[in-house]
């Protein structure tokens, strides 16, 4: 069964931009894969349990004391675009 | 047998018994590294200067009595995907050129607590998204059995440094199969241990809960040795296993007498060289003339794991690469506002191999098909728990091939993704369910390229898993060496 | 015309003031030099791992408990996508169908009513960093760039979200306050509207009334202040019914107030954010909270507003007091707890503290938890009110006294001569001098004209340089002027 896919929707929502020719190709790809993947569909009953951490961990905490941060210049210094010790981008699109 | 081609244990056996020194075994690797890295491309980034300083340093220590344990003062490699700090680290993308990490990751800091004396940081698949190591943004790496194959990925890179002597041990990272699979494909021992027994703190994830990092090493014991070296809880990853750890190297001598072996009935037939498929064969049966009770264990769940696996971890991966977006380090494309400058940025940044698990992923958590794909994977992972737990009620340890072939020809598979992806239908079953499992040379097909021997143990299970391999590795006797065309310095 | 009924729910925001941050050890704290307090962890580097604050889950558990929430037996966190320039992972560790608390209420009053609003959820997640846009004229619209700091960034955030149980502007206001009175009782929060440690959603939307169906809902952001929330909601109101009025139709959006416009403005959509992609964390385990530990956290809770208030009325407040007591700083209510135990009247100690106490508190400029006054002493003051000893008025500078380290309420009564005669004869004497000085008033009494008896009582109490017993004064003369 061929599956449909919004390639462009998909790539606008992971932040990808990407020719037509790319979406198309990406496109044609992705339906092959979704539809060996959709096998997961026949699975055959439903499993007792969710699936969680292999060895079933729970409640992992850290106690709330402050360790040392980072040397901000170390960090900016790996920022395309920092200043004042800022990073810096272009305006958002939408302002909030 | 030159230098190079010692194990760790043998290296480390002259080292205490002086007859070489750290330094020593530097400059052999490093040596070896410039006659090979041409041919190979193991490497992404060699550290001369500083590996050869804490040789230096490694020596000082043992001359005054100092031992840090099996790795002190042995050369290894580092998969390009754990953060050293004031190293280069690029996972292989372009995203990431130039970035110089803040921060260790855990096992780099146990590693250098060890001893452990790094030569650099090895080549993989983009983010460890591949079987190949071609989705390399910095090349693809070539297999040391024969430099027109691929050394299977995505710690290609490691895989071949330690196949060539250019590193005495390594660690990768194994997802789906990304440690075994090369381990396999290049006639060396790579190991996956149990998640959570190796701290992913400062491992750049692909899928956070398959992830793990593990050795790729000459020998069962070298495995074990680096192993050791490594795992222990650490109290800044929340997955990290906090409880009482096995010893891999209770059961290295045990044999098998008394062990019940599984044989995985599904991961056989269709798909599979006849070479592989005899060579395993022969191991079982050898396996059952060493004193082993053999059966064939079903696990029908095994043939929608990779269809599980491909959604799970595309899905985790559409999250965990959206912090690269051109702001705070890596890449940047220009654009006039933030939104087209993350776009353009990732676009460029991303090879096409990691796009397009990225829309894979980002599809399969979307509104409407949420259910049908990531939900439905998940169930299918926790069945296939479900049907290992039932089988390791009967059996102590599975087996199965590492890899259903030996090394493929570089480019064959490269605009076949789903092809690709099939190179690790033996191994991705126990990254689902989070268990140990390890690949063992056994032997080399028609063409003389190497085959592995997967054998799985339930969680924790590395004493009987380690016990197992060893066995394994005896009854082969597996002591060929790859010839690499030297080039001259 | 149709009637429309506005349908109101609150979405709040409350930065936890913890040591550390959400899931790393950097230090949370308003105004550090930007870009300081950044690890791996909330900076999003490659690599890096988030651990959970213990102190922030049983922080949240707290709040859930304080709005009467059930607390999940298990809990876990989800990652929801959106890219973002502040948020550093582009996701934020969030949750999504199983949040800590749930399923909770909490009591509003205006103007005396009493409303009921339902609780529906209160979860745990990261807050994110700070944008600063900058370019000519500072003005958000031709700005040229945007600065980022990730301080803020992975700070503890609850989130309590409202069923749509509000149906004013008044009582969205009063929720609000009420909430932020709540967690800064429980000292879980600086709740400072100003800093944006605590910050207010609004969805808003109306329907004709008797109508059960809702109409759709607008969702208002950027009140920086209880008065803007409840003009924002205010303005939303009467915009809608406005839009349907005029035959038109409400749209789904996201609106900004302007607190200089005193409007709303719609804010363009984000493209395909709807759809936040959520899953659970891959790199945290479950919460699973346990009657123990769910316990061990009640344990520690303080007495909360309402049961103080309920405390109150049986002591034999009326509600008006026992509000206005109850929302009194601690020192108080702490005083007035002491001078109920040594026997004072309930009452009475209440409208000395709620009172006299405060308006001196203010008068001195003094913090409430430097009061010099002991609940005993309190008592003693009431006391010898009731008794008579002193005067309600002479009580007042018995109080100032006091306050002033003059000494205990009989000792300052004594020492600056406000005891009451209240010994008749002494009286006597001084009501007939009076009496005998005023014949004239005498006449207009003995004529109809009673009134005149205030005068006179006026005039022993001047005699008495305001030390007798008024009450008994008045009995002393009605009893002359009759006899």
């Amino acid at each position: 069964m061929p599956i449909d896919i919004d390639i462009a929707h998909v790539a606008r929502l992971a932040r990808l931009d990407l020719s037509d020719a790319e979406l198309e190709q990406y496109r044609a790809q992705l339906g092959d894969i979704l539809e060996h993947a959709a096998r997961v569909q026949g699975l055959e009953g439903d499993p007792s349990t969710e699936s969680e951490h292999p060895l079933g961990f729970v409640n992992v905490y850290r106690e709330d004391e402050v360790r040392p941060s980072l040397d901000r210049d170390e960090v900016l210094a790996q920022a395309p675009e920092s200043m004042d010790g800022y990073f810096v981008v272009p305006p958002a699109l939408e302002s909030e | 047998m030159t230098v190079t081609d010692l194990t760790v244990v043998a290296a480390g056996e002259r080292l205490r018994s002086g007859s070489t020194t750290s330094t020593e075994l530097v400059e052999a690797v490093l040596d070896r590294a410039s006659r090979t890295e041409a041919q190979l491309h193991a490497f992404l980034n060699i550290d001369r200067d500083g590996a050869l300083e804490s040789a230096a340093q490694a020596d000082a220590e043992l001359a005054e009595g100092k031992d840090r344990g099996p790795l002190h003062g042995i050369p290894i490699a580092l998969k390009d995907n754990m953060c050293t700090r004031g190293l280069e680290t690029t996972a292989s993308s372009q995203i990431l050129a130039g970035y110089v990490p803040p921060y260790d990751a855990t096992v780099v800091t146990k590693m250098r607590d060890g001893g452990a004396v790094l030569i650099g940081k090895t080549n993989l698949d983009e983010f460890a998204m591949g079987s190949s190591t071609e989705n390399s943004a910095y090349g693809p790496s070539f297999n040391p059995w024969d430099i027109g194959r691929i050394p299977g990925g995505s710690s290609g890179g490691s895989a071949a440094a330690v196949a060539a002597g250019s590193a005495f041990t390594a660690l990768g990272s194994d997802t789906g199969g990304s440690i075994r699979q090369p381990a396999s494909l290049t006639g060396i021992v790579g190991m996956k241990p149990t998640y959570g027994t190796v701290s992913r703190y400062g491992l750049i994830a692909f899928a956070s809960s398959l992830d793990q990092i593990g050795p790729l090493s000459k020998s069962v014991e070298d495995a074990a040795a680096t192993l050791e070296t490594i795992w222990g809880h650490d109290p800044l990853d929340s997955t990290s296993f906090s409880g009482e750890y096995p010893d891999p190297r209770a059961a290295l001598s045990k044999g098998v007498e008394g062990l019940k072996i599984g044989v995985v009935k599904e991961l056989a037939g269709e798909g599979y060289e006849p070479d592989v498929e005899s060579a395993v064969a022969e191991m079982v049966e050898q396996l059952h003339s060493a004193g082993a009770e053999i059966v064939e264990v079903s696990l029908p769940t095994f043939d929608i794991a990779m269809s599980a696996y491909y959604l799970i971890a595309p899905a985790e991966a559409s999250a965990n690469l959206a912090r690269f977006d051109g702001i705070r380090y890596g890449h940047r494309a220009d654009g006039s506002t933030t939104e087209e400058l993350m776009a353009r940025t990732r676009a460029e940044g991303f090879g096409p191999e990691v796009v397009r698990r990225v829309l894979l992923g980002t599809y399969a958590l979307s509104a409407g098909y949420y259910d049908a794909f990531y939900g439905q994977a998940q169930k299918v992972r926790a069945a296939v728990q479900e049907d290992l737990e039932r089988a390791y009620q009967s059996v102590d340890v599975l087996v199965s091939p590492t890899s259903p072939t030996v090394a493929f020809k570089a480019g064959d598979r490269v605009d076949e993704p789903l092809s690709m992806y099939l190179a690790d239908i033996c191994t991705i079953p126990m990254n689902l369910a989070g268990d140990p499992a390890i690949s063992v040379p056994i032997g080399l097909d028609g063409q003389g390229l190497p085959i592995g021997f997967h054998v799985m143990a339930p969680a924790l299970g590395e004493e009987v898993l380690f016990g197992v391999a060893a066995e394994v590795e005896r009854l082969a006797g597996f002591d060929a060496r790859p010839e690499i065309p030297v080039v001259a310095e | 015309m149709t009637a429309y009924e506005p349908v109101i729910g609150i979405e709040v925001h409350v930065e936890l003031a913890t040591e550390s941050k959400m899931f790393c050890g950097c230090a949370v704290g308003f105004g550090a030099e930007p870009n300081t307090n950044i690890c791996p962890t909330c900076l999003g580097l490659p690599g890096a791992l988030p651990v959970t604050n213990r102190q922030a889950i049983e922080w949240i558990m707290a709040i859930g408990m304080a709005l009467n929430c059930e607390v999940s037996e298990r809990s876990v966190f989800h990652r929801k996508n959106y890219f973002y320039a502040d948020l550093p992972k582009n996701y934020q560790v969030s949750q999504y169908d199983i949040p800590v608390c749930h399923d909770g209420f909490l009591d509003v009053t205006v103007d005396g009513e009493t409303t009921r609003v339902g609780i529906e959820r209160a979860h745990m997640e990261e807050d994110t960093g700070k944008s600063t846009h900058v370019g000519e004229g500072g003005r958000i619209h031709s700005a040229e760039s945007t600065l980022l700091d990730f301080n803020r960034s992975g700070v503890p955030l609850v989130e309590i979200v409202s069923k749509p149980d509000i149906r004013s502007a008044a009582e969205s206001r009063a929720y609000a306050q009420e909430l932020r009175a709540l967690v800064a009782e429980l000292g879980v929060s600086d709740a400072r509207l100003e800093e944006g440690s605590i910050r207010f959603d609004a969805n808003v939307s109306i329907r004709p009334e008797g109508i059960e169906a809702f109409g759709t809902k607008v969702e208002i952001k950027n009140m920086n202040s209880f008065r803007s929330l409840e003009r924002a909601v205010d303005y939303e109101i009467k915009r809608q019914v406005e839009v349907v009025s005029d035959g038109g139709e409400v749209v789904q959006e996201t609106r900004h107030w302007d607190e200089e416009g005193d409007v709303t403005h719609s804010m363009r959509t984000k493209e395909g954010s709807s759809d936040y992609r959520y899953f659970t964390e891959p790199d945290l385990v479950p919460m699973v909270m346990g009657d123990v530990w769910v316990e061990e956290v009640r344990s520690t809770l303080p007495e909360l507003p309402a049961q103080r208030l309920e405390r109150y009325v049986e002591a034999g407040l009326d509600s008006d007091s026992a509000s206005v007591l109850s929302a009194a700083p601690a020192k108080l209510r702490g005083v007035f707890d002491e001078a109920a135990v040594a026997g004072a009247d309930p009452r009475a100690a209440a409208n000395w503290l709620t009172g006299e106490v405060t308006a001196w508190l203010r008068r001195t400029e003094t913090e409430a938890p430097d009061l010099p006054l002991a609940g005993a002493d309190l008592a003693e003051l009431v006391g010898i009110v009731a008794d008579g000893v002193v005067s309600a008025s002479a009580a007042k500078d018995v109080l100032d006294g006091m306050l002033s380290g003059e000494g205990g309420a009989r000792q300052v009564a004594e020492a600056r001569d406000l005891v009451q005669i209240s010994d008749t004869k002494a009286l006597e004497a001084a009501v007939d001098e009076v009496l005998a000085a005023n014949p004239d008033a005498i006449e207009t009494y003995q004529g109809g004209e009673q009134k005149v008896v205030g005068f006179l009582v006026g005039q022993v109490m001047r005699a008495t340089q305001g030390k007798a017993d008024p009450k008994l004064v008045n009995q002393l003369l009605r009893e002359k002027l009759s006899g």
